[in-house]
């Protein structure tokens, strides 16, 4: 199976942000074809994560607005006494991640921003990845977002990171043998048993996925397609994931933001 | 205290018939599962949940395992005075989680 | 998905029909003896009529971990004609009860959502007991389908 052939320019010109023009040239899902992991769901599961309700992510979400207000580390410093409001200040921050950081010279997505706070500013041990505090405190933030597109940094730094993700995607991998872009670019409007295959498209997450019965990272679910194909997954918070979902940013540039999505 | 979320009208009209949803954050372990080793996951659910209103019964829930993890529960109350709403999710470990909302009543 | 040859749709319908016309018969001819004993220790081994519960779940579902449903029961909730209690069980779980639900005074509406878990596909039954000591019952034929790419494998 043949990747498909990149998004052609008319398509990244209909584009009304600069940043995902820098972007969009880097993609193999055309524009128009996008579609969220949503769109593939149940109508039950669909109203699930309509309803805030009824949405279990917001349990998350709620705990992250707690732990905004608390304060942490040696700095003795909550993430509300620099960033203030967060529905102001972190509006829009989570559709550009992952971004660039400077200091540690690659990019990191947001928990490893969030950590990297804490680190620098707070003087407080690092949350582990997938634990519920880093999740709730990123469903939080993320939930800031939602509604908002998709708008990948354009960070000139970012382009060699993203090539390499999009390597990642493209590579076979696995006693299956298979790559990301063999289901979620070439079969995504197929069935995998009784389960569509989607495009693993990155705009609900941290996510609420039925099989976890939790909240769960990008990073965890890109572990289970791994371990879908008898593959060996990277070791946990390897730079290659940050790689992977910079270039799935950048395949998902102008869908809404939806976190706490809700999944099968 | 566990997480809960609450969703009730905080005003009503007194007759009016209103929806409640109430969700906790628990895994609801079977008991059924098998852990690292072989060795079985003990069960550990909510088994009981009750909704009192103005110190009253309205609607209450006996729980088994087949509840979903964070379980979520809607049903109906007849809006009578203003008062509280209070929730009530107990463990099998007889621990109890408490959540309150406050309605008006006109 | 490997559960699926044996229940078509058709076979789903039919098996839901069929369950139907047993609910309205003693329940004996109930599919699995948990089932049955579930049922029967919370009707008392009173007669189980069809009617009058709706029972509101998906036939296909995508994942059994998180079940929606809705139970709601023709009554007009007054003094002398209520629902007393409402009970949901499962045919194929490790156990038969899923949960019961009570009703006061000031419920008002005899109606509950809830979310349940189903390990595979299988019948569910809704179970309402009136005030006058009569039991109404319905069952639904739910497929369970599996996720995709899931963790340990």
């Amino acid at each position: 199976m043949r990747p498909r052939p990149r998004a052609p320019a008319v398509i990244a010109a209909l584009l009304s942000i600069p940043a995902l023009l820098a972007v969009s040239g880097a993609v193999a899902l055309e524009q128009g074809d996008r579609r969220s992991g949503i769109a593939f769901a149940s109508p039950q599961t669909q109203a699930m994560q309509a309803d805030d309700t009824a949405n279990p992510g917001m349990l998350w979400v709620m705990d992250g607005a707690q732990l905004w207000r608390r304060p942490d580390g040696a700095a003795g410093k909550a993430c509300q006494e620099c960033h203030g409001d967060a529905a102001q200040s972190m509006k829009g921050v989570a559709p550009r991640y992952p971004d660039f950081d400077a200091g540690l010279g690659r990019p990191v997505d947001l928990s490893g921003r969030i950590n990297l706070c804490r680190v620098r500013h707070q003087r407080a041990a690092p949350l582990a990845h997938e634990g519920s505090e880093m999740l709730a405190l990123t469903a939080f933030v993320a939930f800031q977002s939602r509604g908002l597109p998709m708008a990948p940094a354009a960070d000139a730094r970012l382009a060699p990171f993203r090539a390499e993700g999009r390597r990642l995607f493209e590579q076979r991998m696995g006693q299956l043998d298979l790559s990301c872009a063999n289901c979620h670019d070439d079969h995504w409007s197929a069935r995998l048993g009784g389960s569509p295959v989607t495009q693993a498209q990155p705009n609900a997450y941290p996510l609420y996925r039925l099989e976890w019965q939790a909240l769960g990272s990008l990073q965890r679910r890109m572990r289970n397609c791994m371990a879908g194909v008898r593959a060996e997954p990277f070791a946990y918070d390897a730079a290659d994931y940050i790689d992977l979902e910079l270039y799935l940013a950048a395949r998902a540039a102008g869908l809404p933001m939806e976190t706490p999505g809700v999944r099968p | 205290m566990a997480r809960t979320l609450i969703h009730a009208p905080k005003a009503a009209r007194a007759g009016e018939i209103i929806e409640i949803r109430a969700m906790i954050a628990h895994p609801m372990e079977t008991g059924q599962r098998m852990g690292v080793n072989g060795t079985m996951i003990p069960r550990a659910i909510i088994n009981r949940f009750v909704c009192t209103y103005g110190g009253e019964v309205v609607f209450s829930a006996d729980l088994h395992p087949a509840v979903s993890a964070n379980p979520f529960l809607s049903f109906c109350v007849v809006a009578t005075q203003s008062g509280v709403l209070a929730f009530a999710w107990t463990e099998d470990t007889g621990e109890v989680h408490v959540a309150t909302t406050d309605i008006t009543v006109t | 998905m490997v559960e699926i040859p044996a229940l078509r749709r058709r076979d789903v319908l039919a098996g839901a029909v069929a369950h139907l016309v047993v609910l309205a018969l003693p329940l004996r001819a109930m599919a699995r003896p948990d089932l049955q004993a579930a049922v029967r220790l919370f009707t008392g081994g009173a007669d189980l009529r069809e009617g009058r519960v709706h029972l509101d779940i998906a036939p296909l579902v995508e994942n059994g971990n998180a079940v929606p449903l809705t139970v709601d029961v023709d009554s007009a909730m007054r003094p002398e004609d209520h629902v007393r209690r409402i009970g949901i069980f499962n045919e194929k779980n490790p156990l038969a009860d899923v949960a019961i639900f009570q009703f006061y005074p000031k419920s008002g509406r005899a109606r509950v959502s809830t979310r349940i878990r189903l390990a595979t596909s299988q019948q569910v039954v809704a179970v309402a007991e009136m005030s006058d000591g009569t039991y109404w019952g319905v069952a639904r034929g739910v497929v369970v389908t599996l996720a995709a790419c899931i963790e340990g494998l």
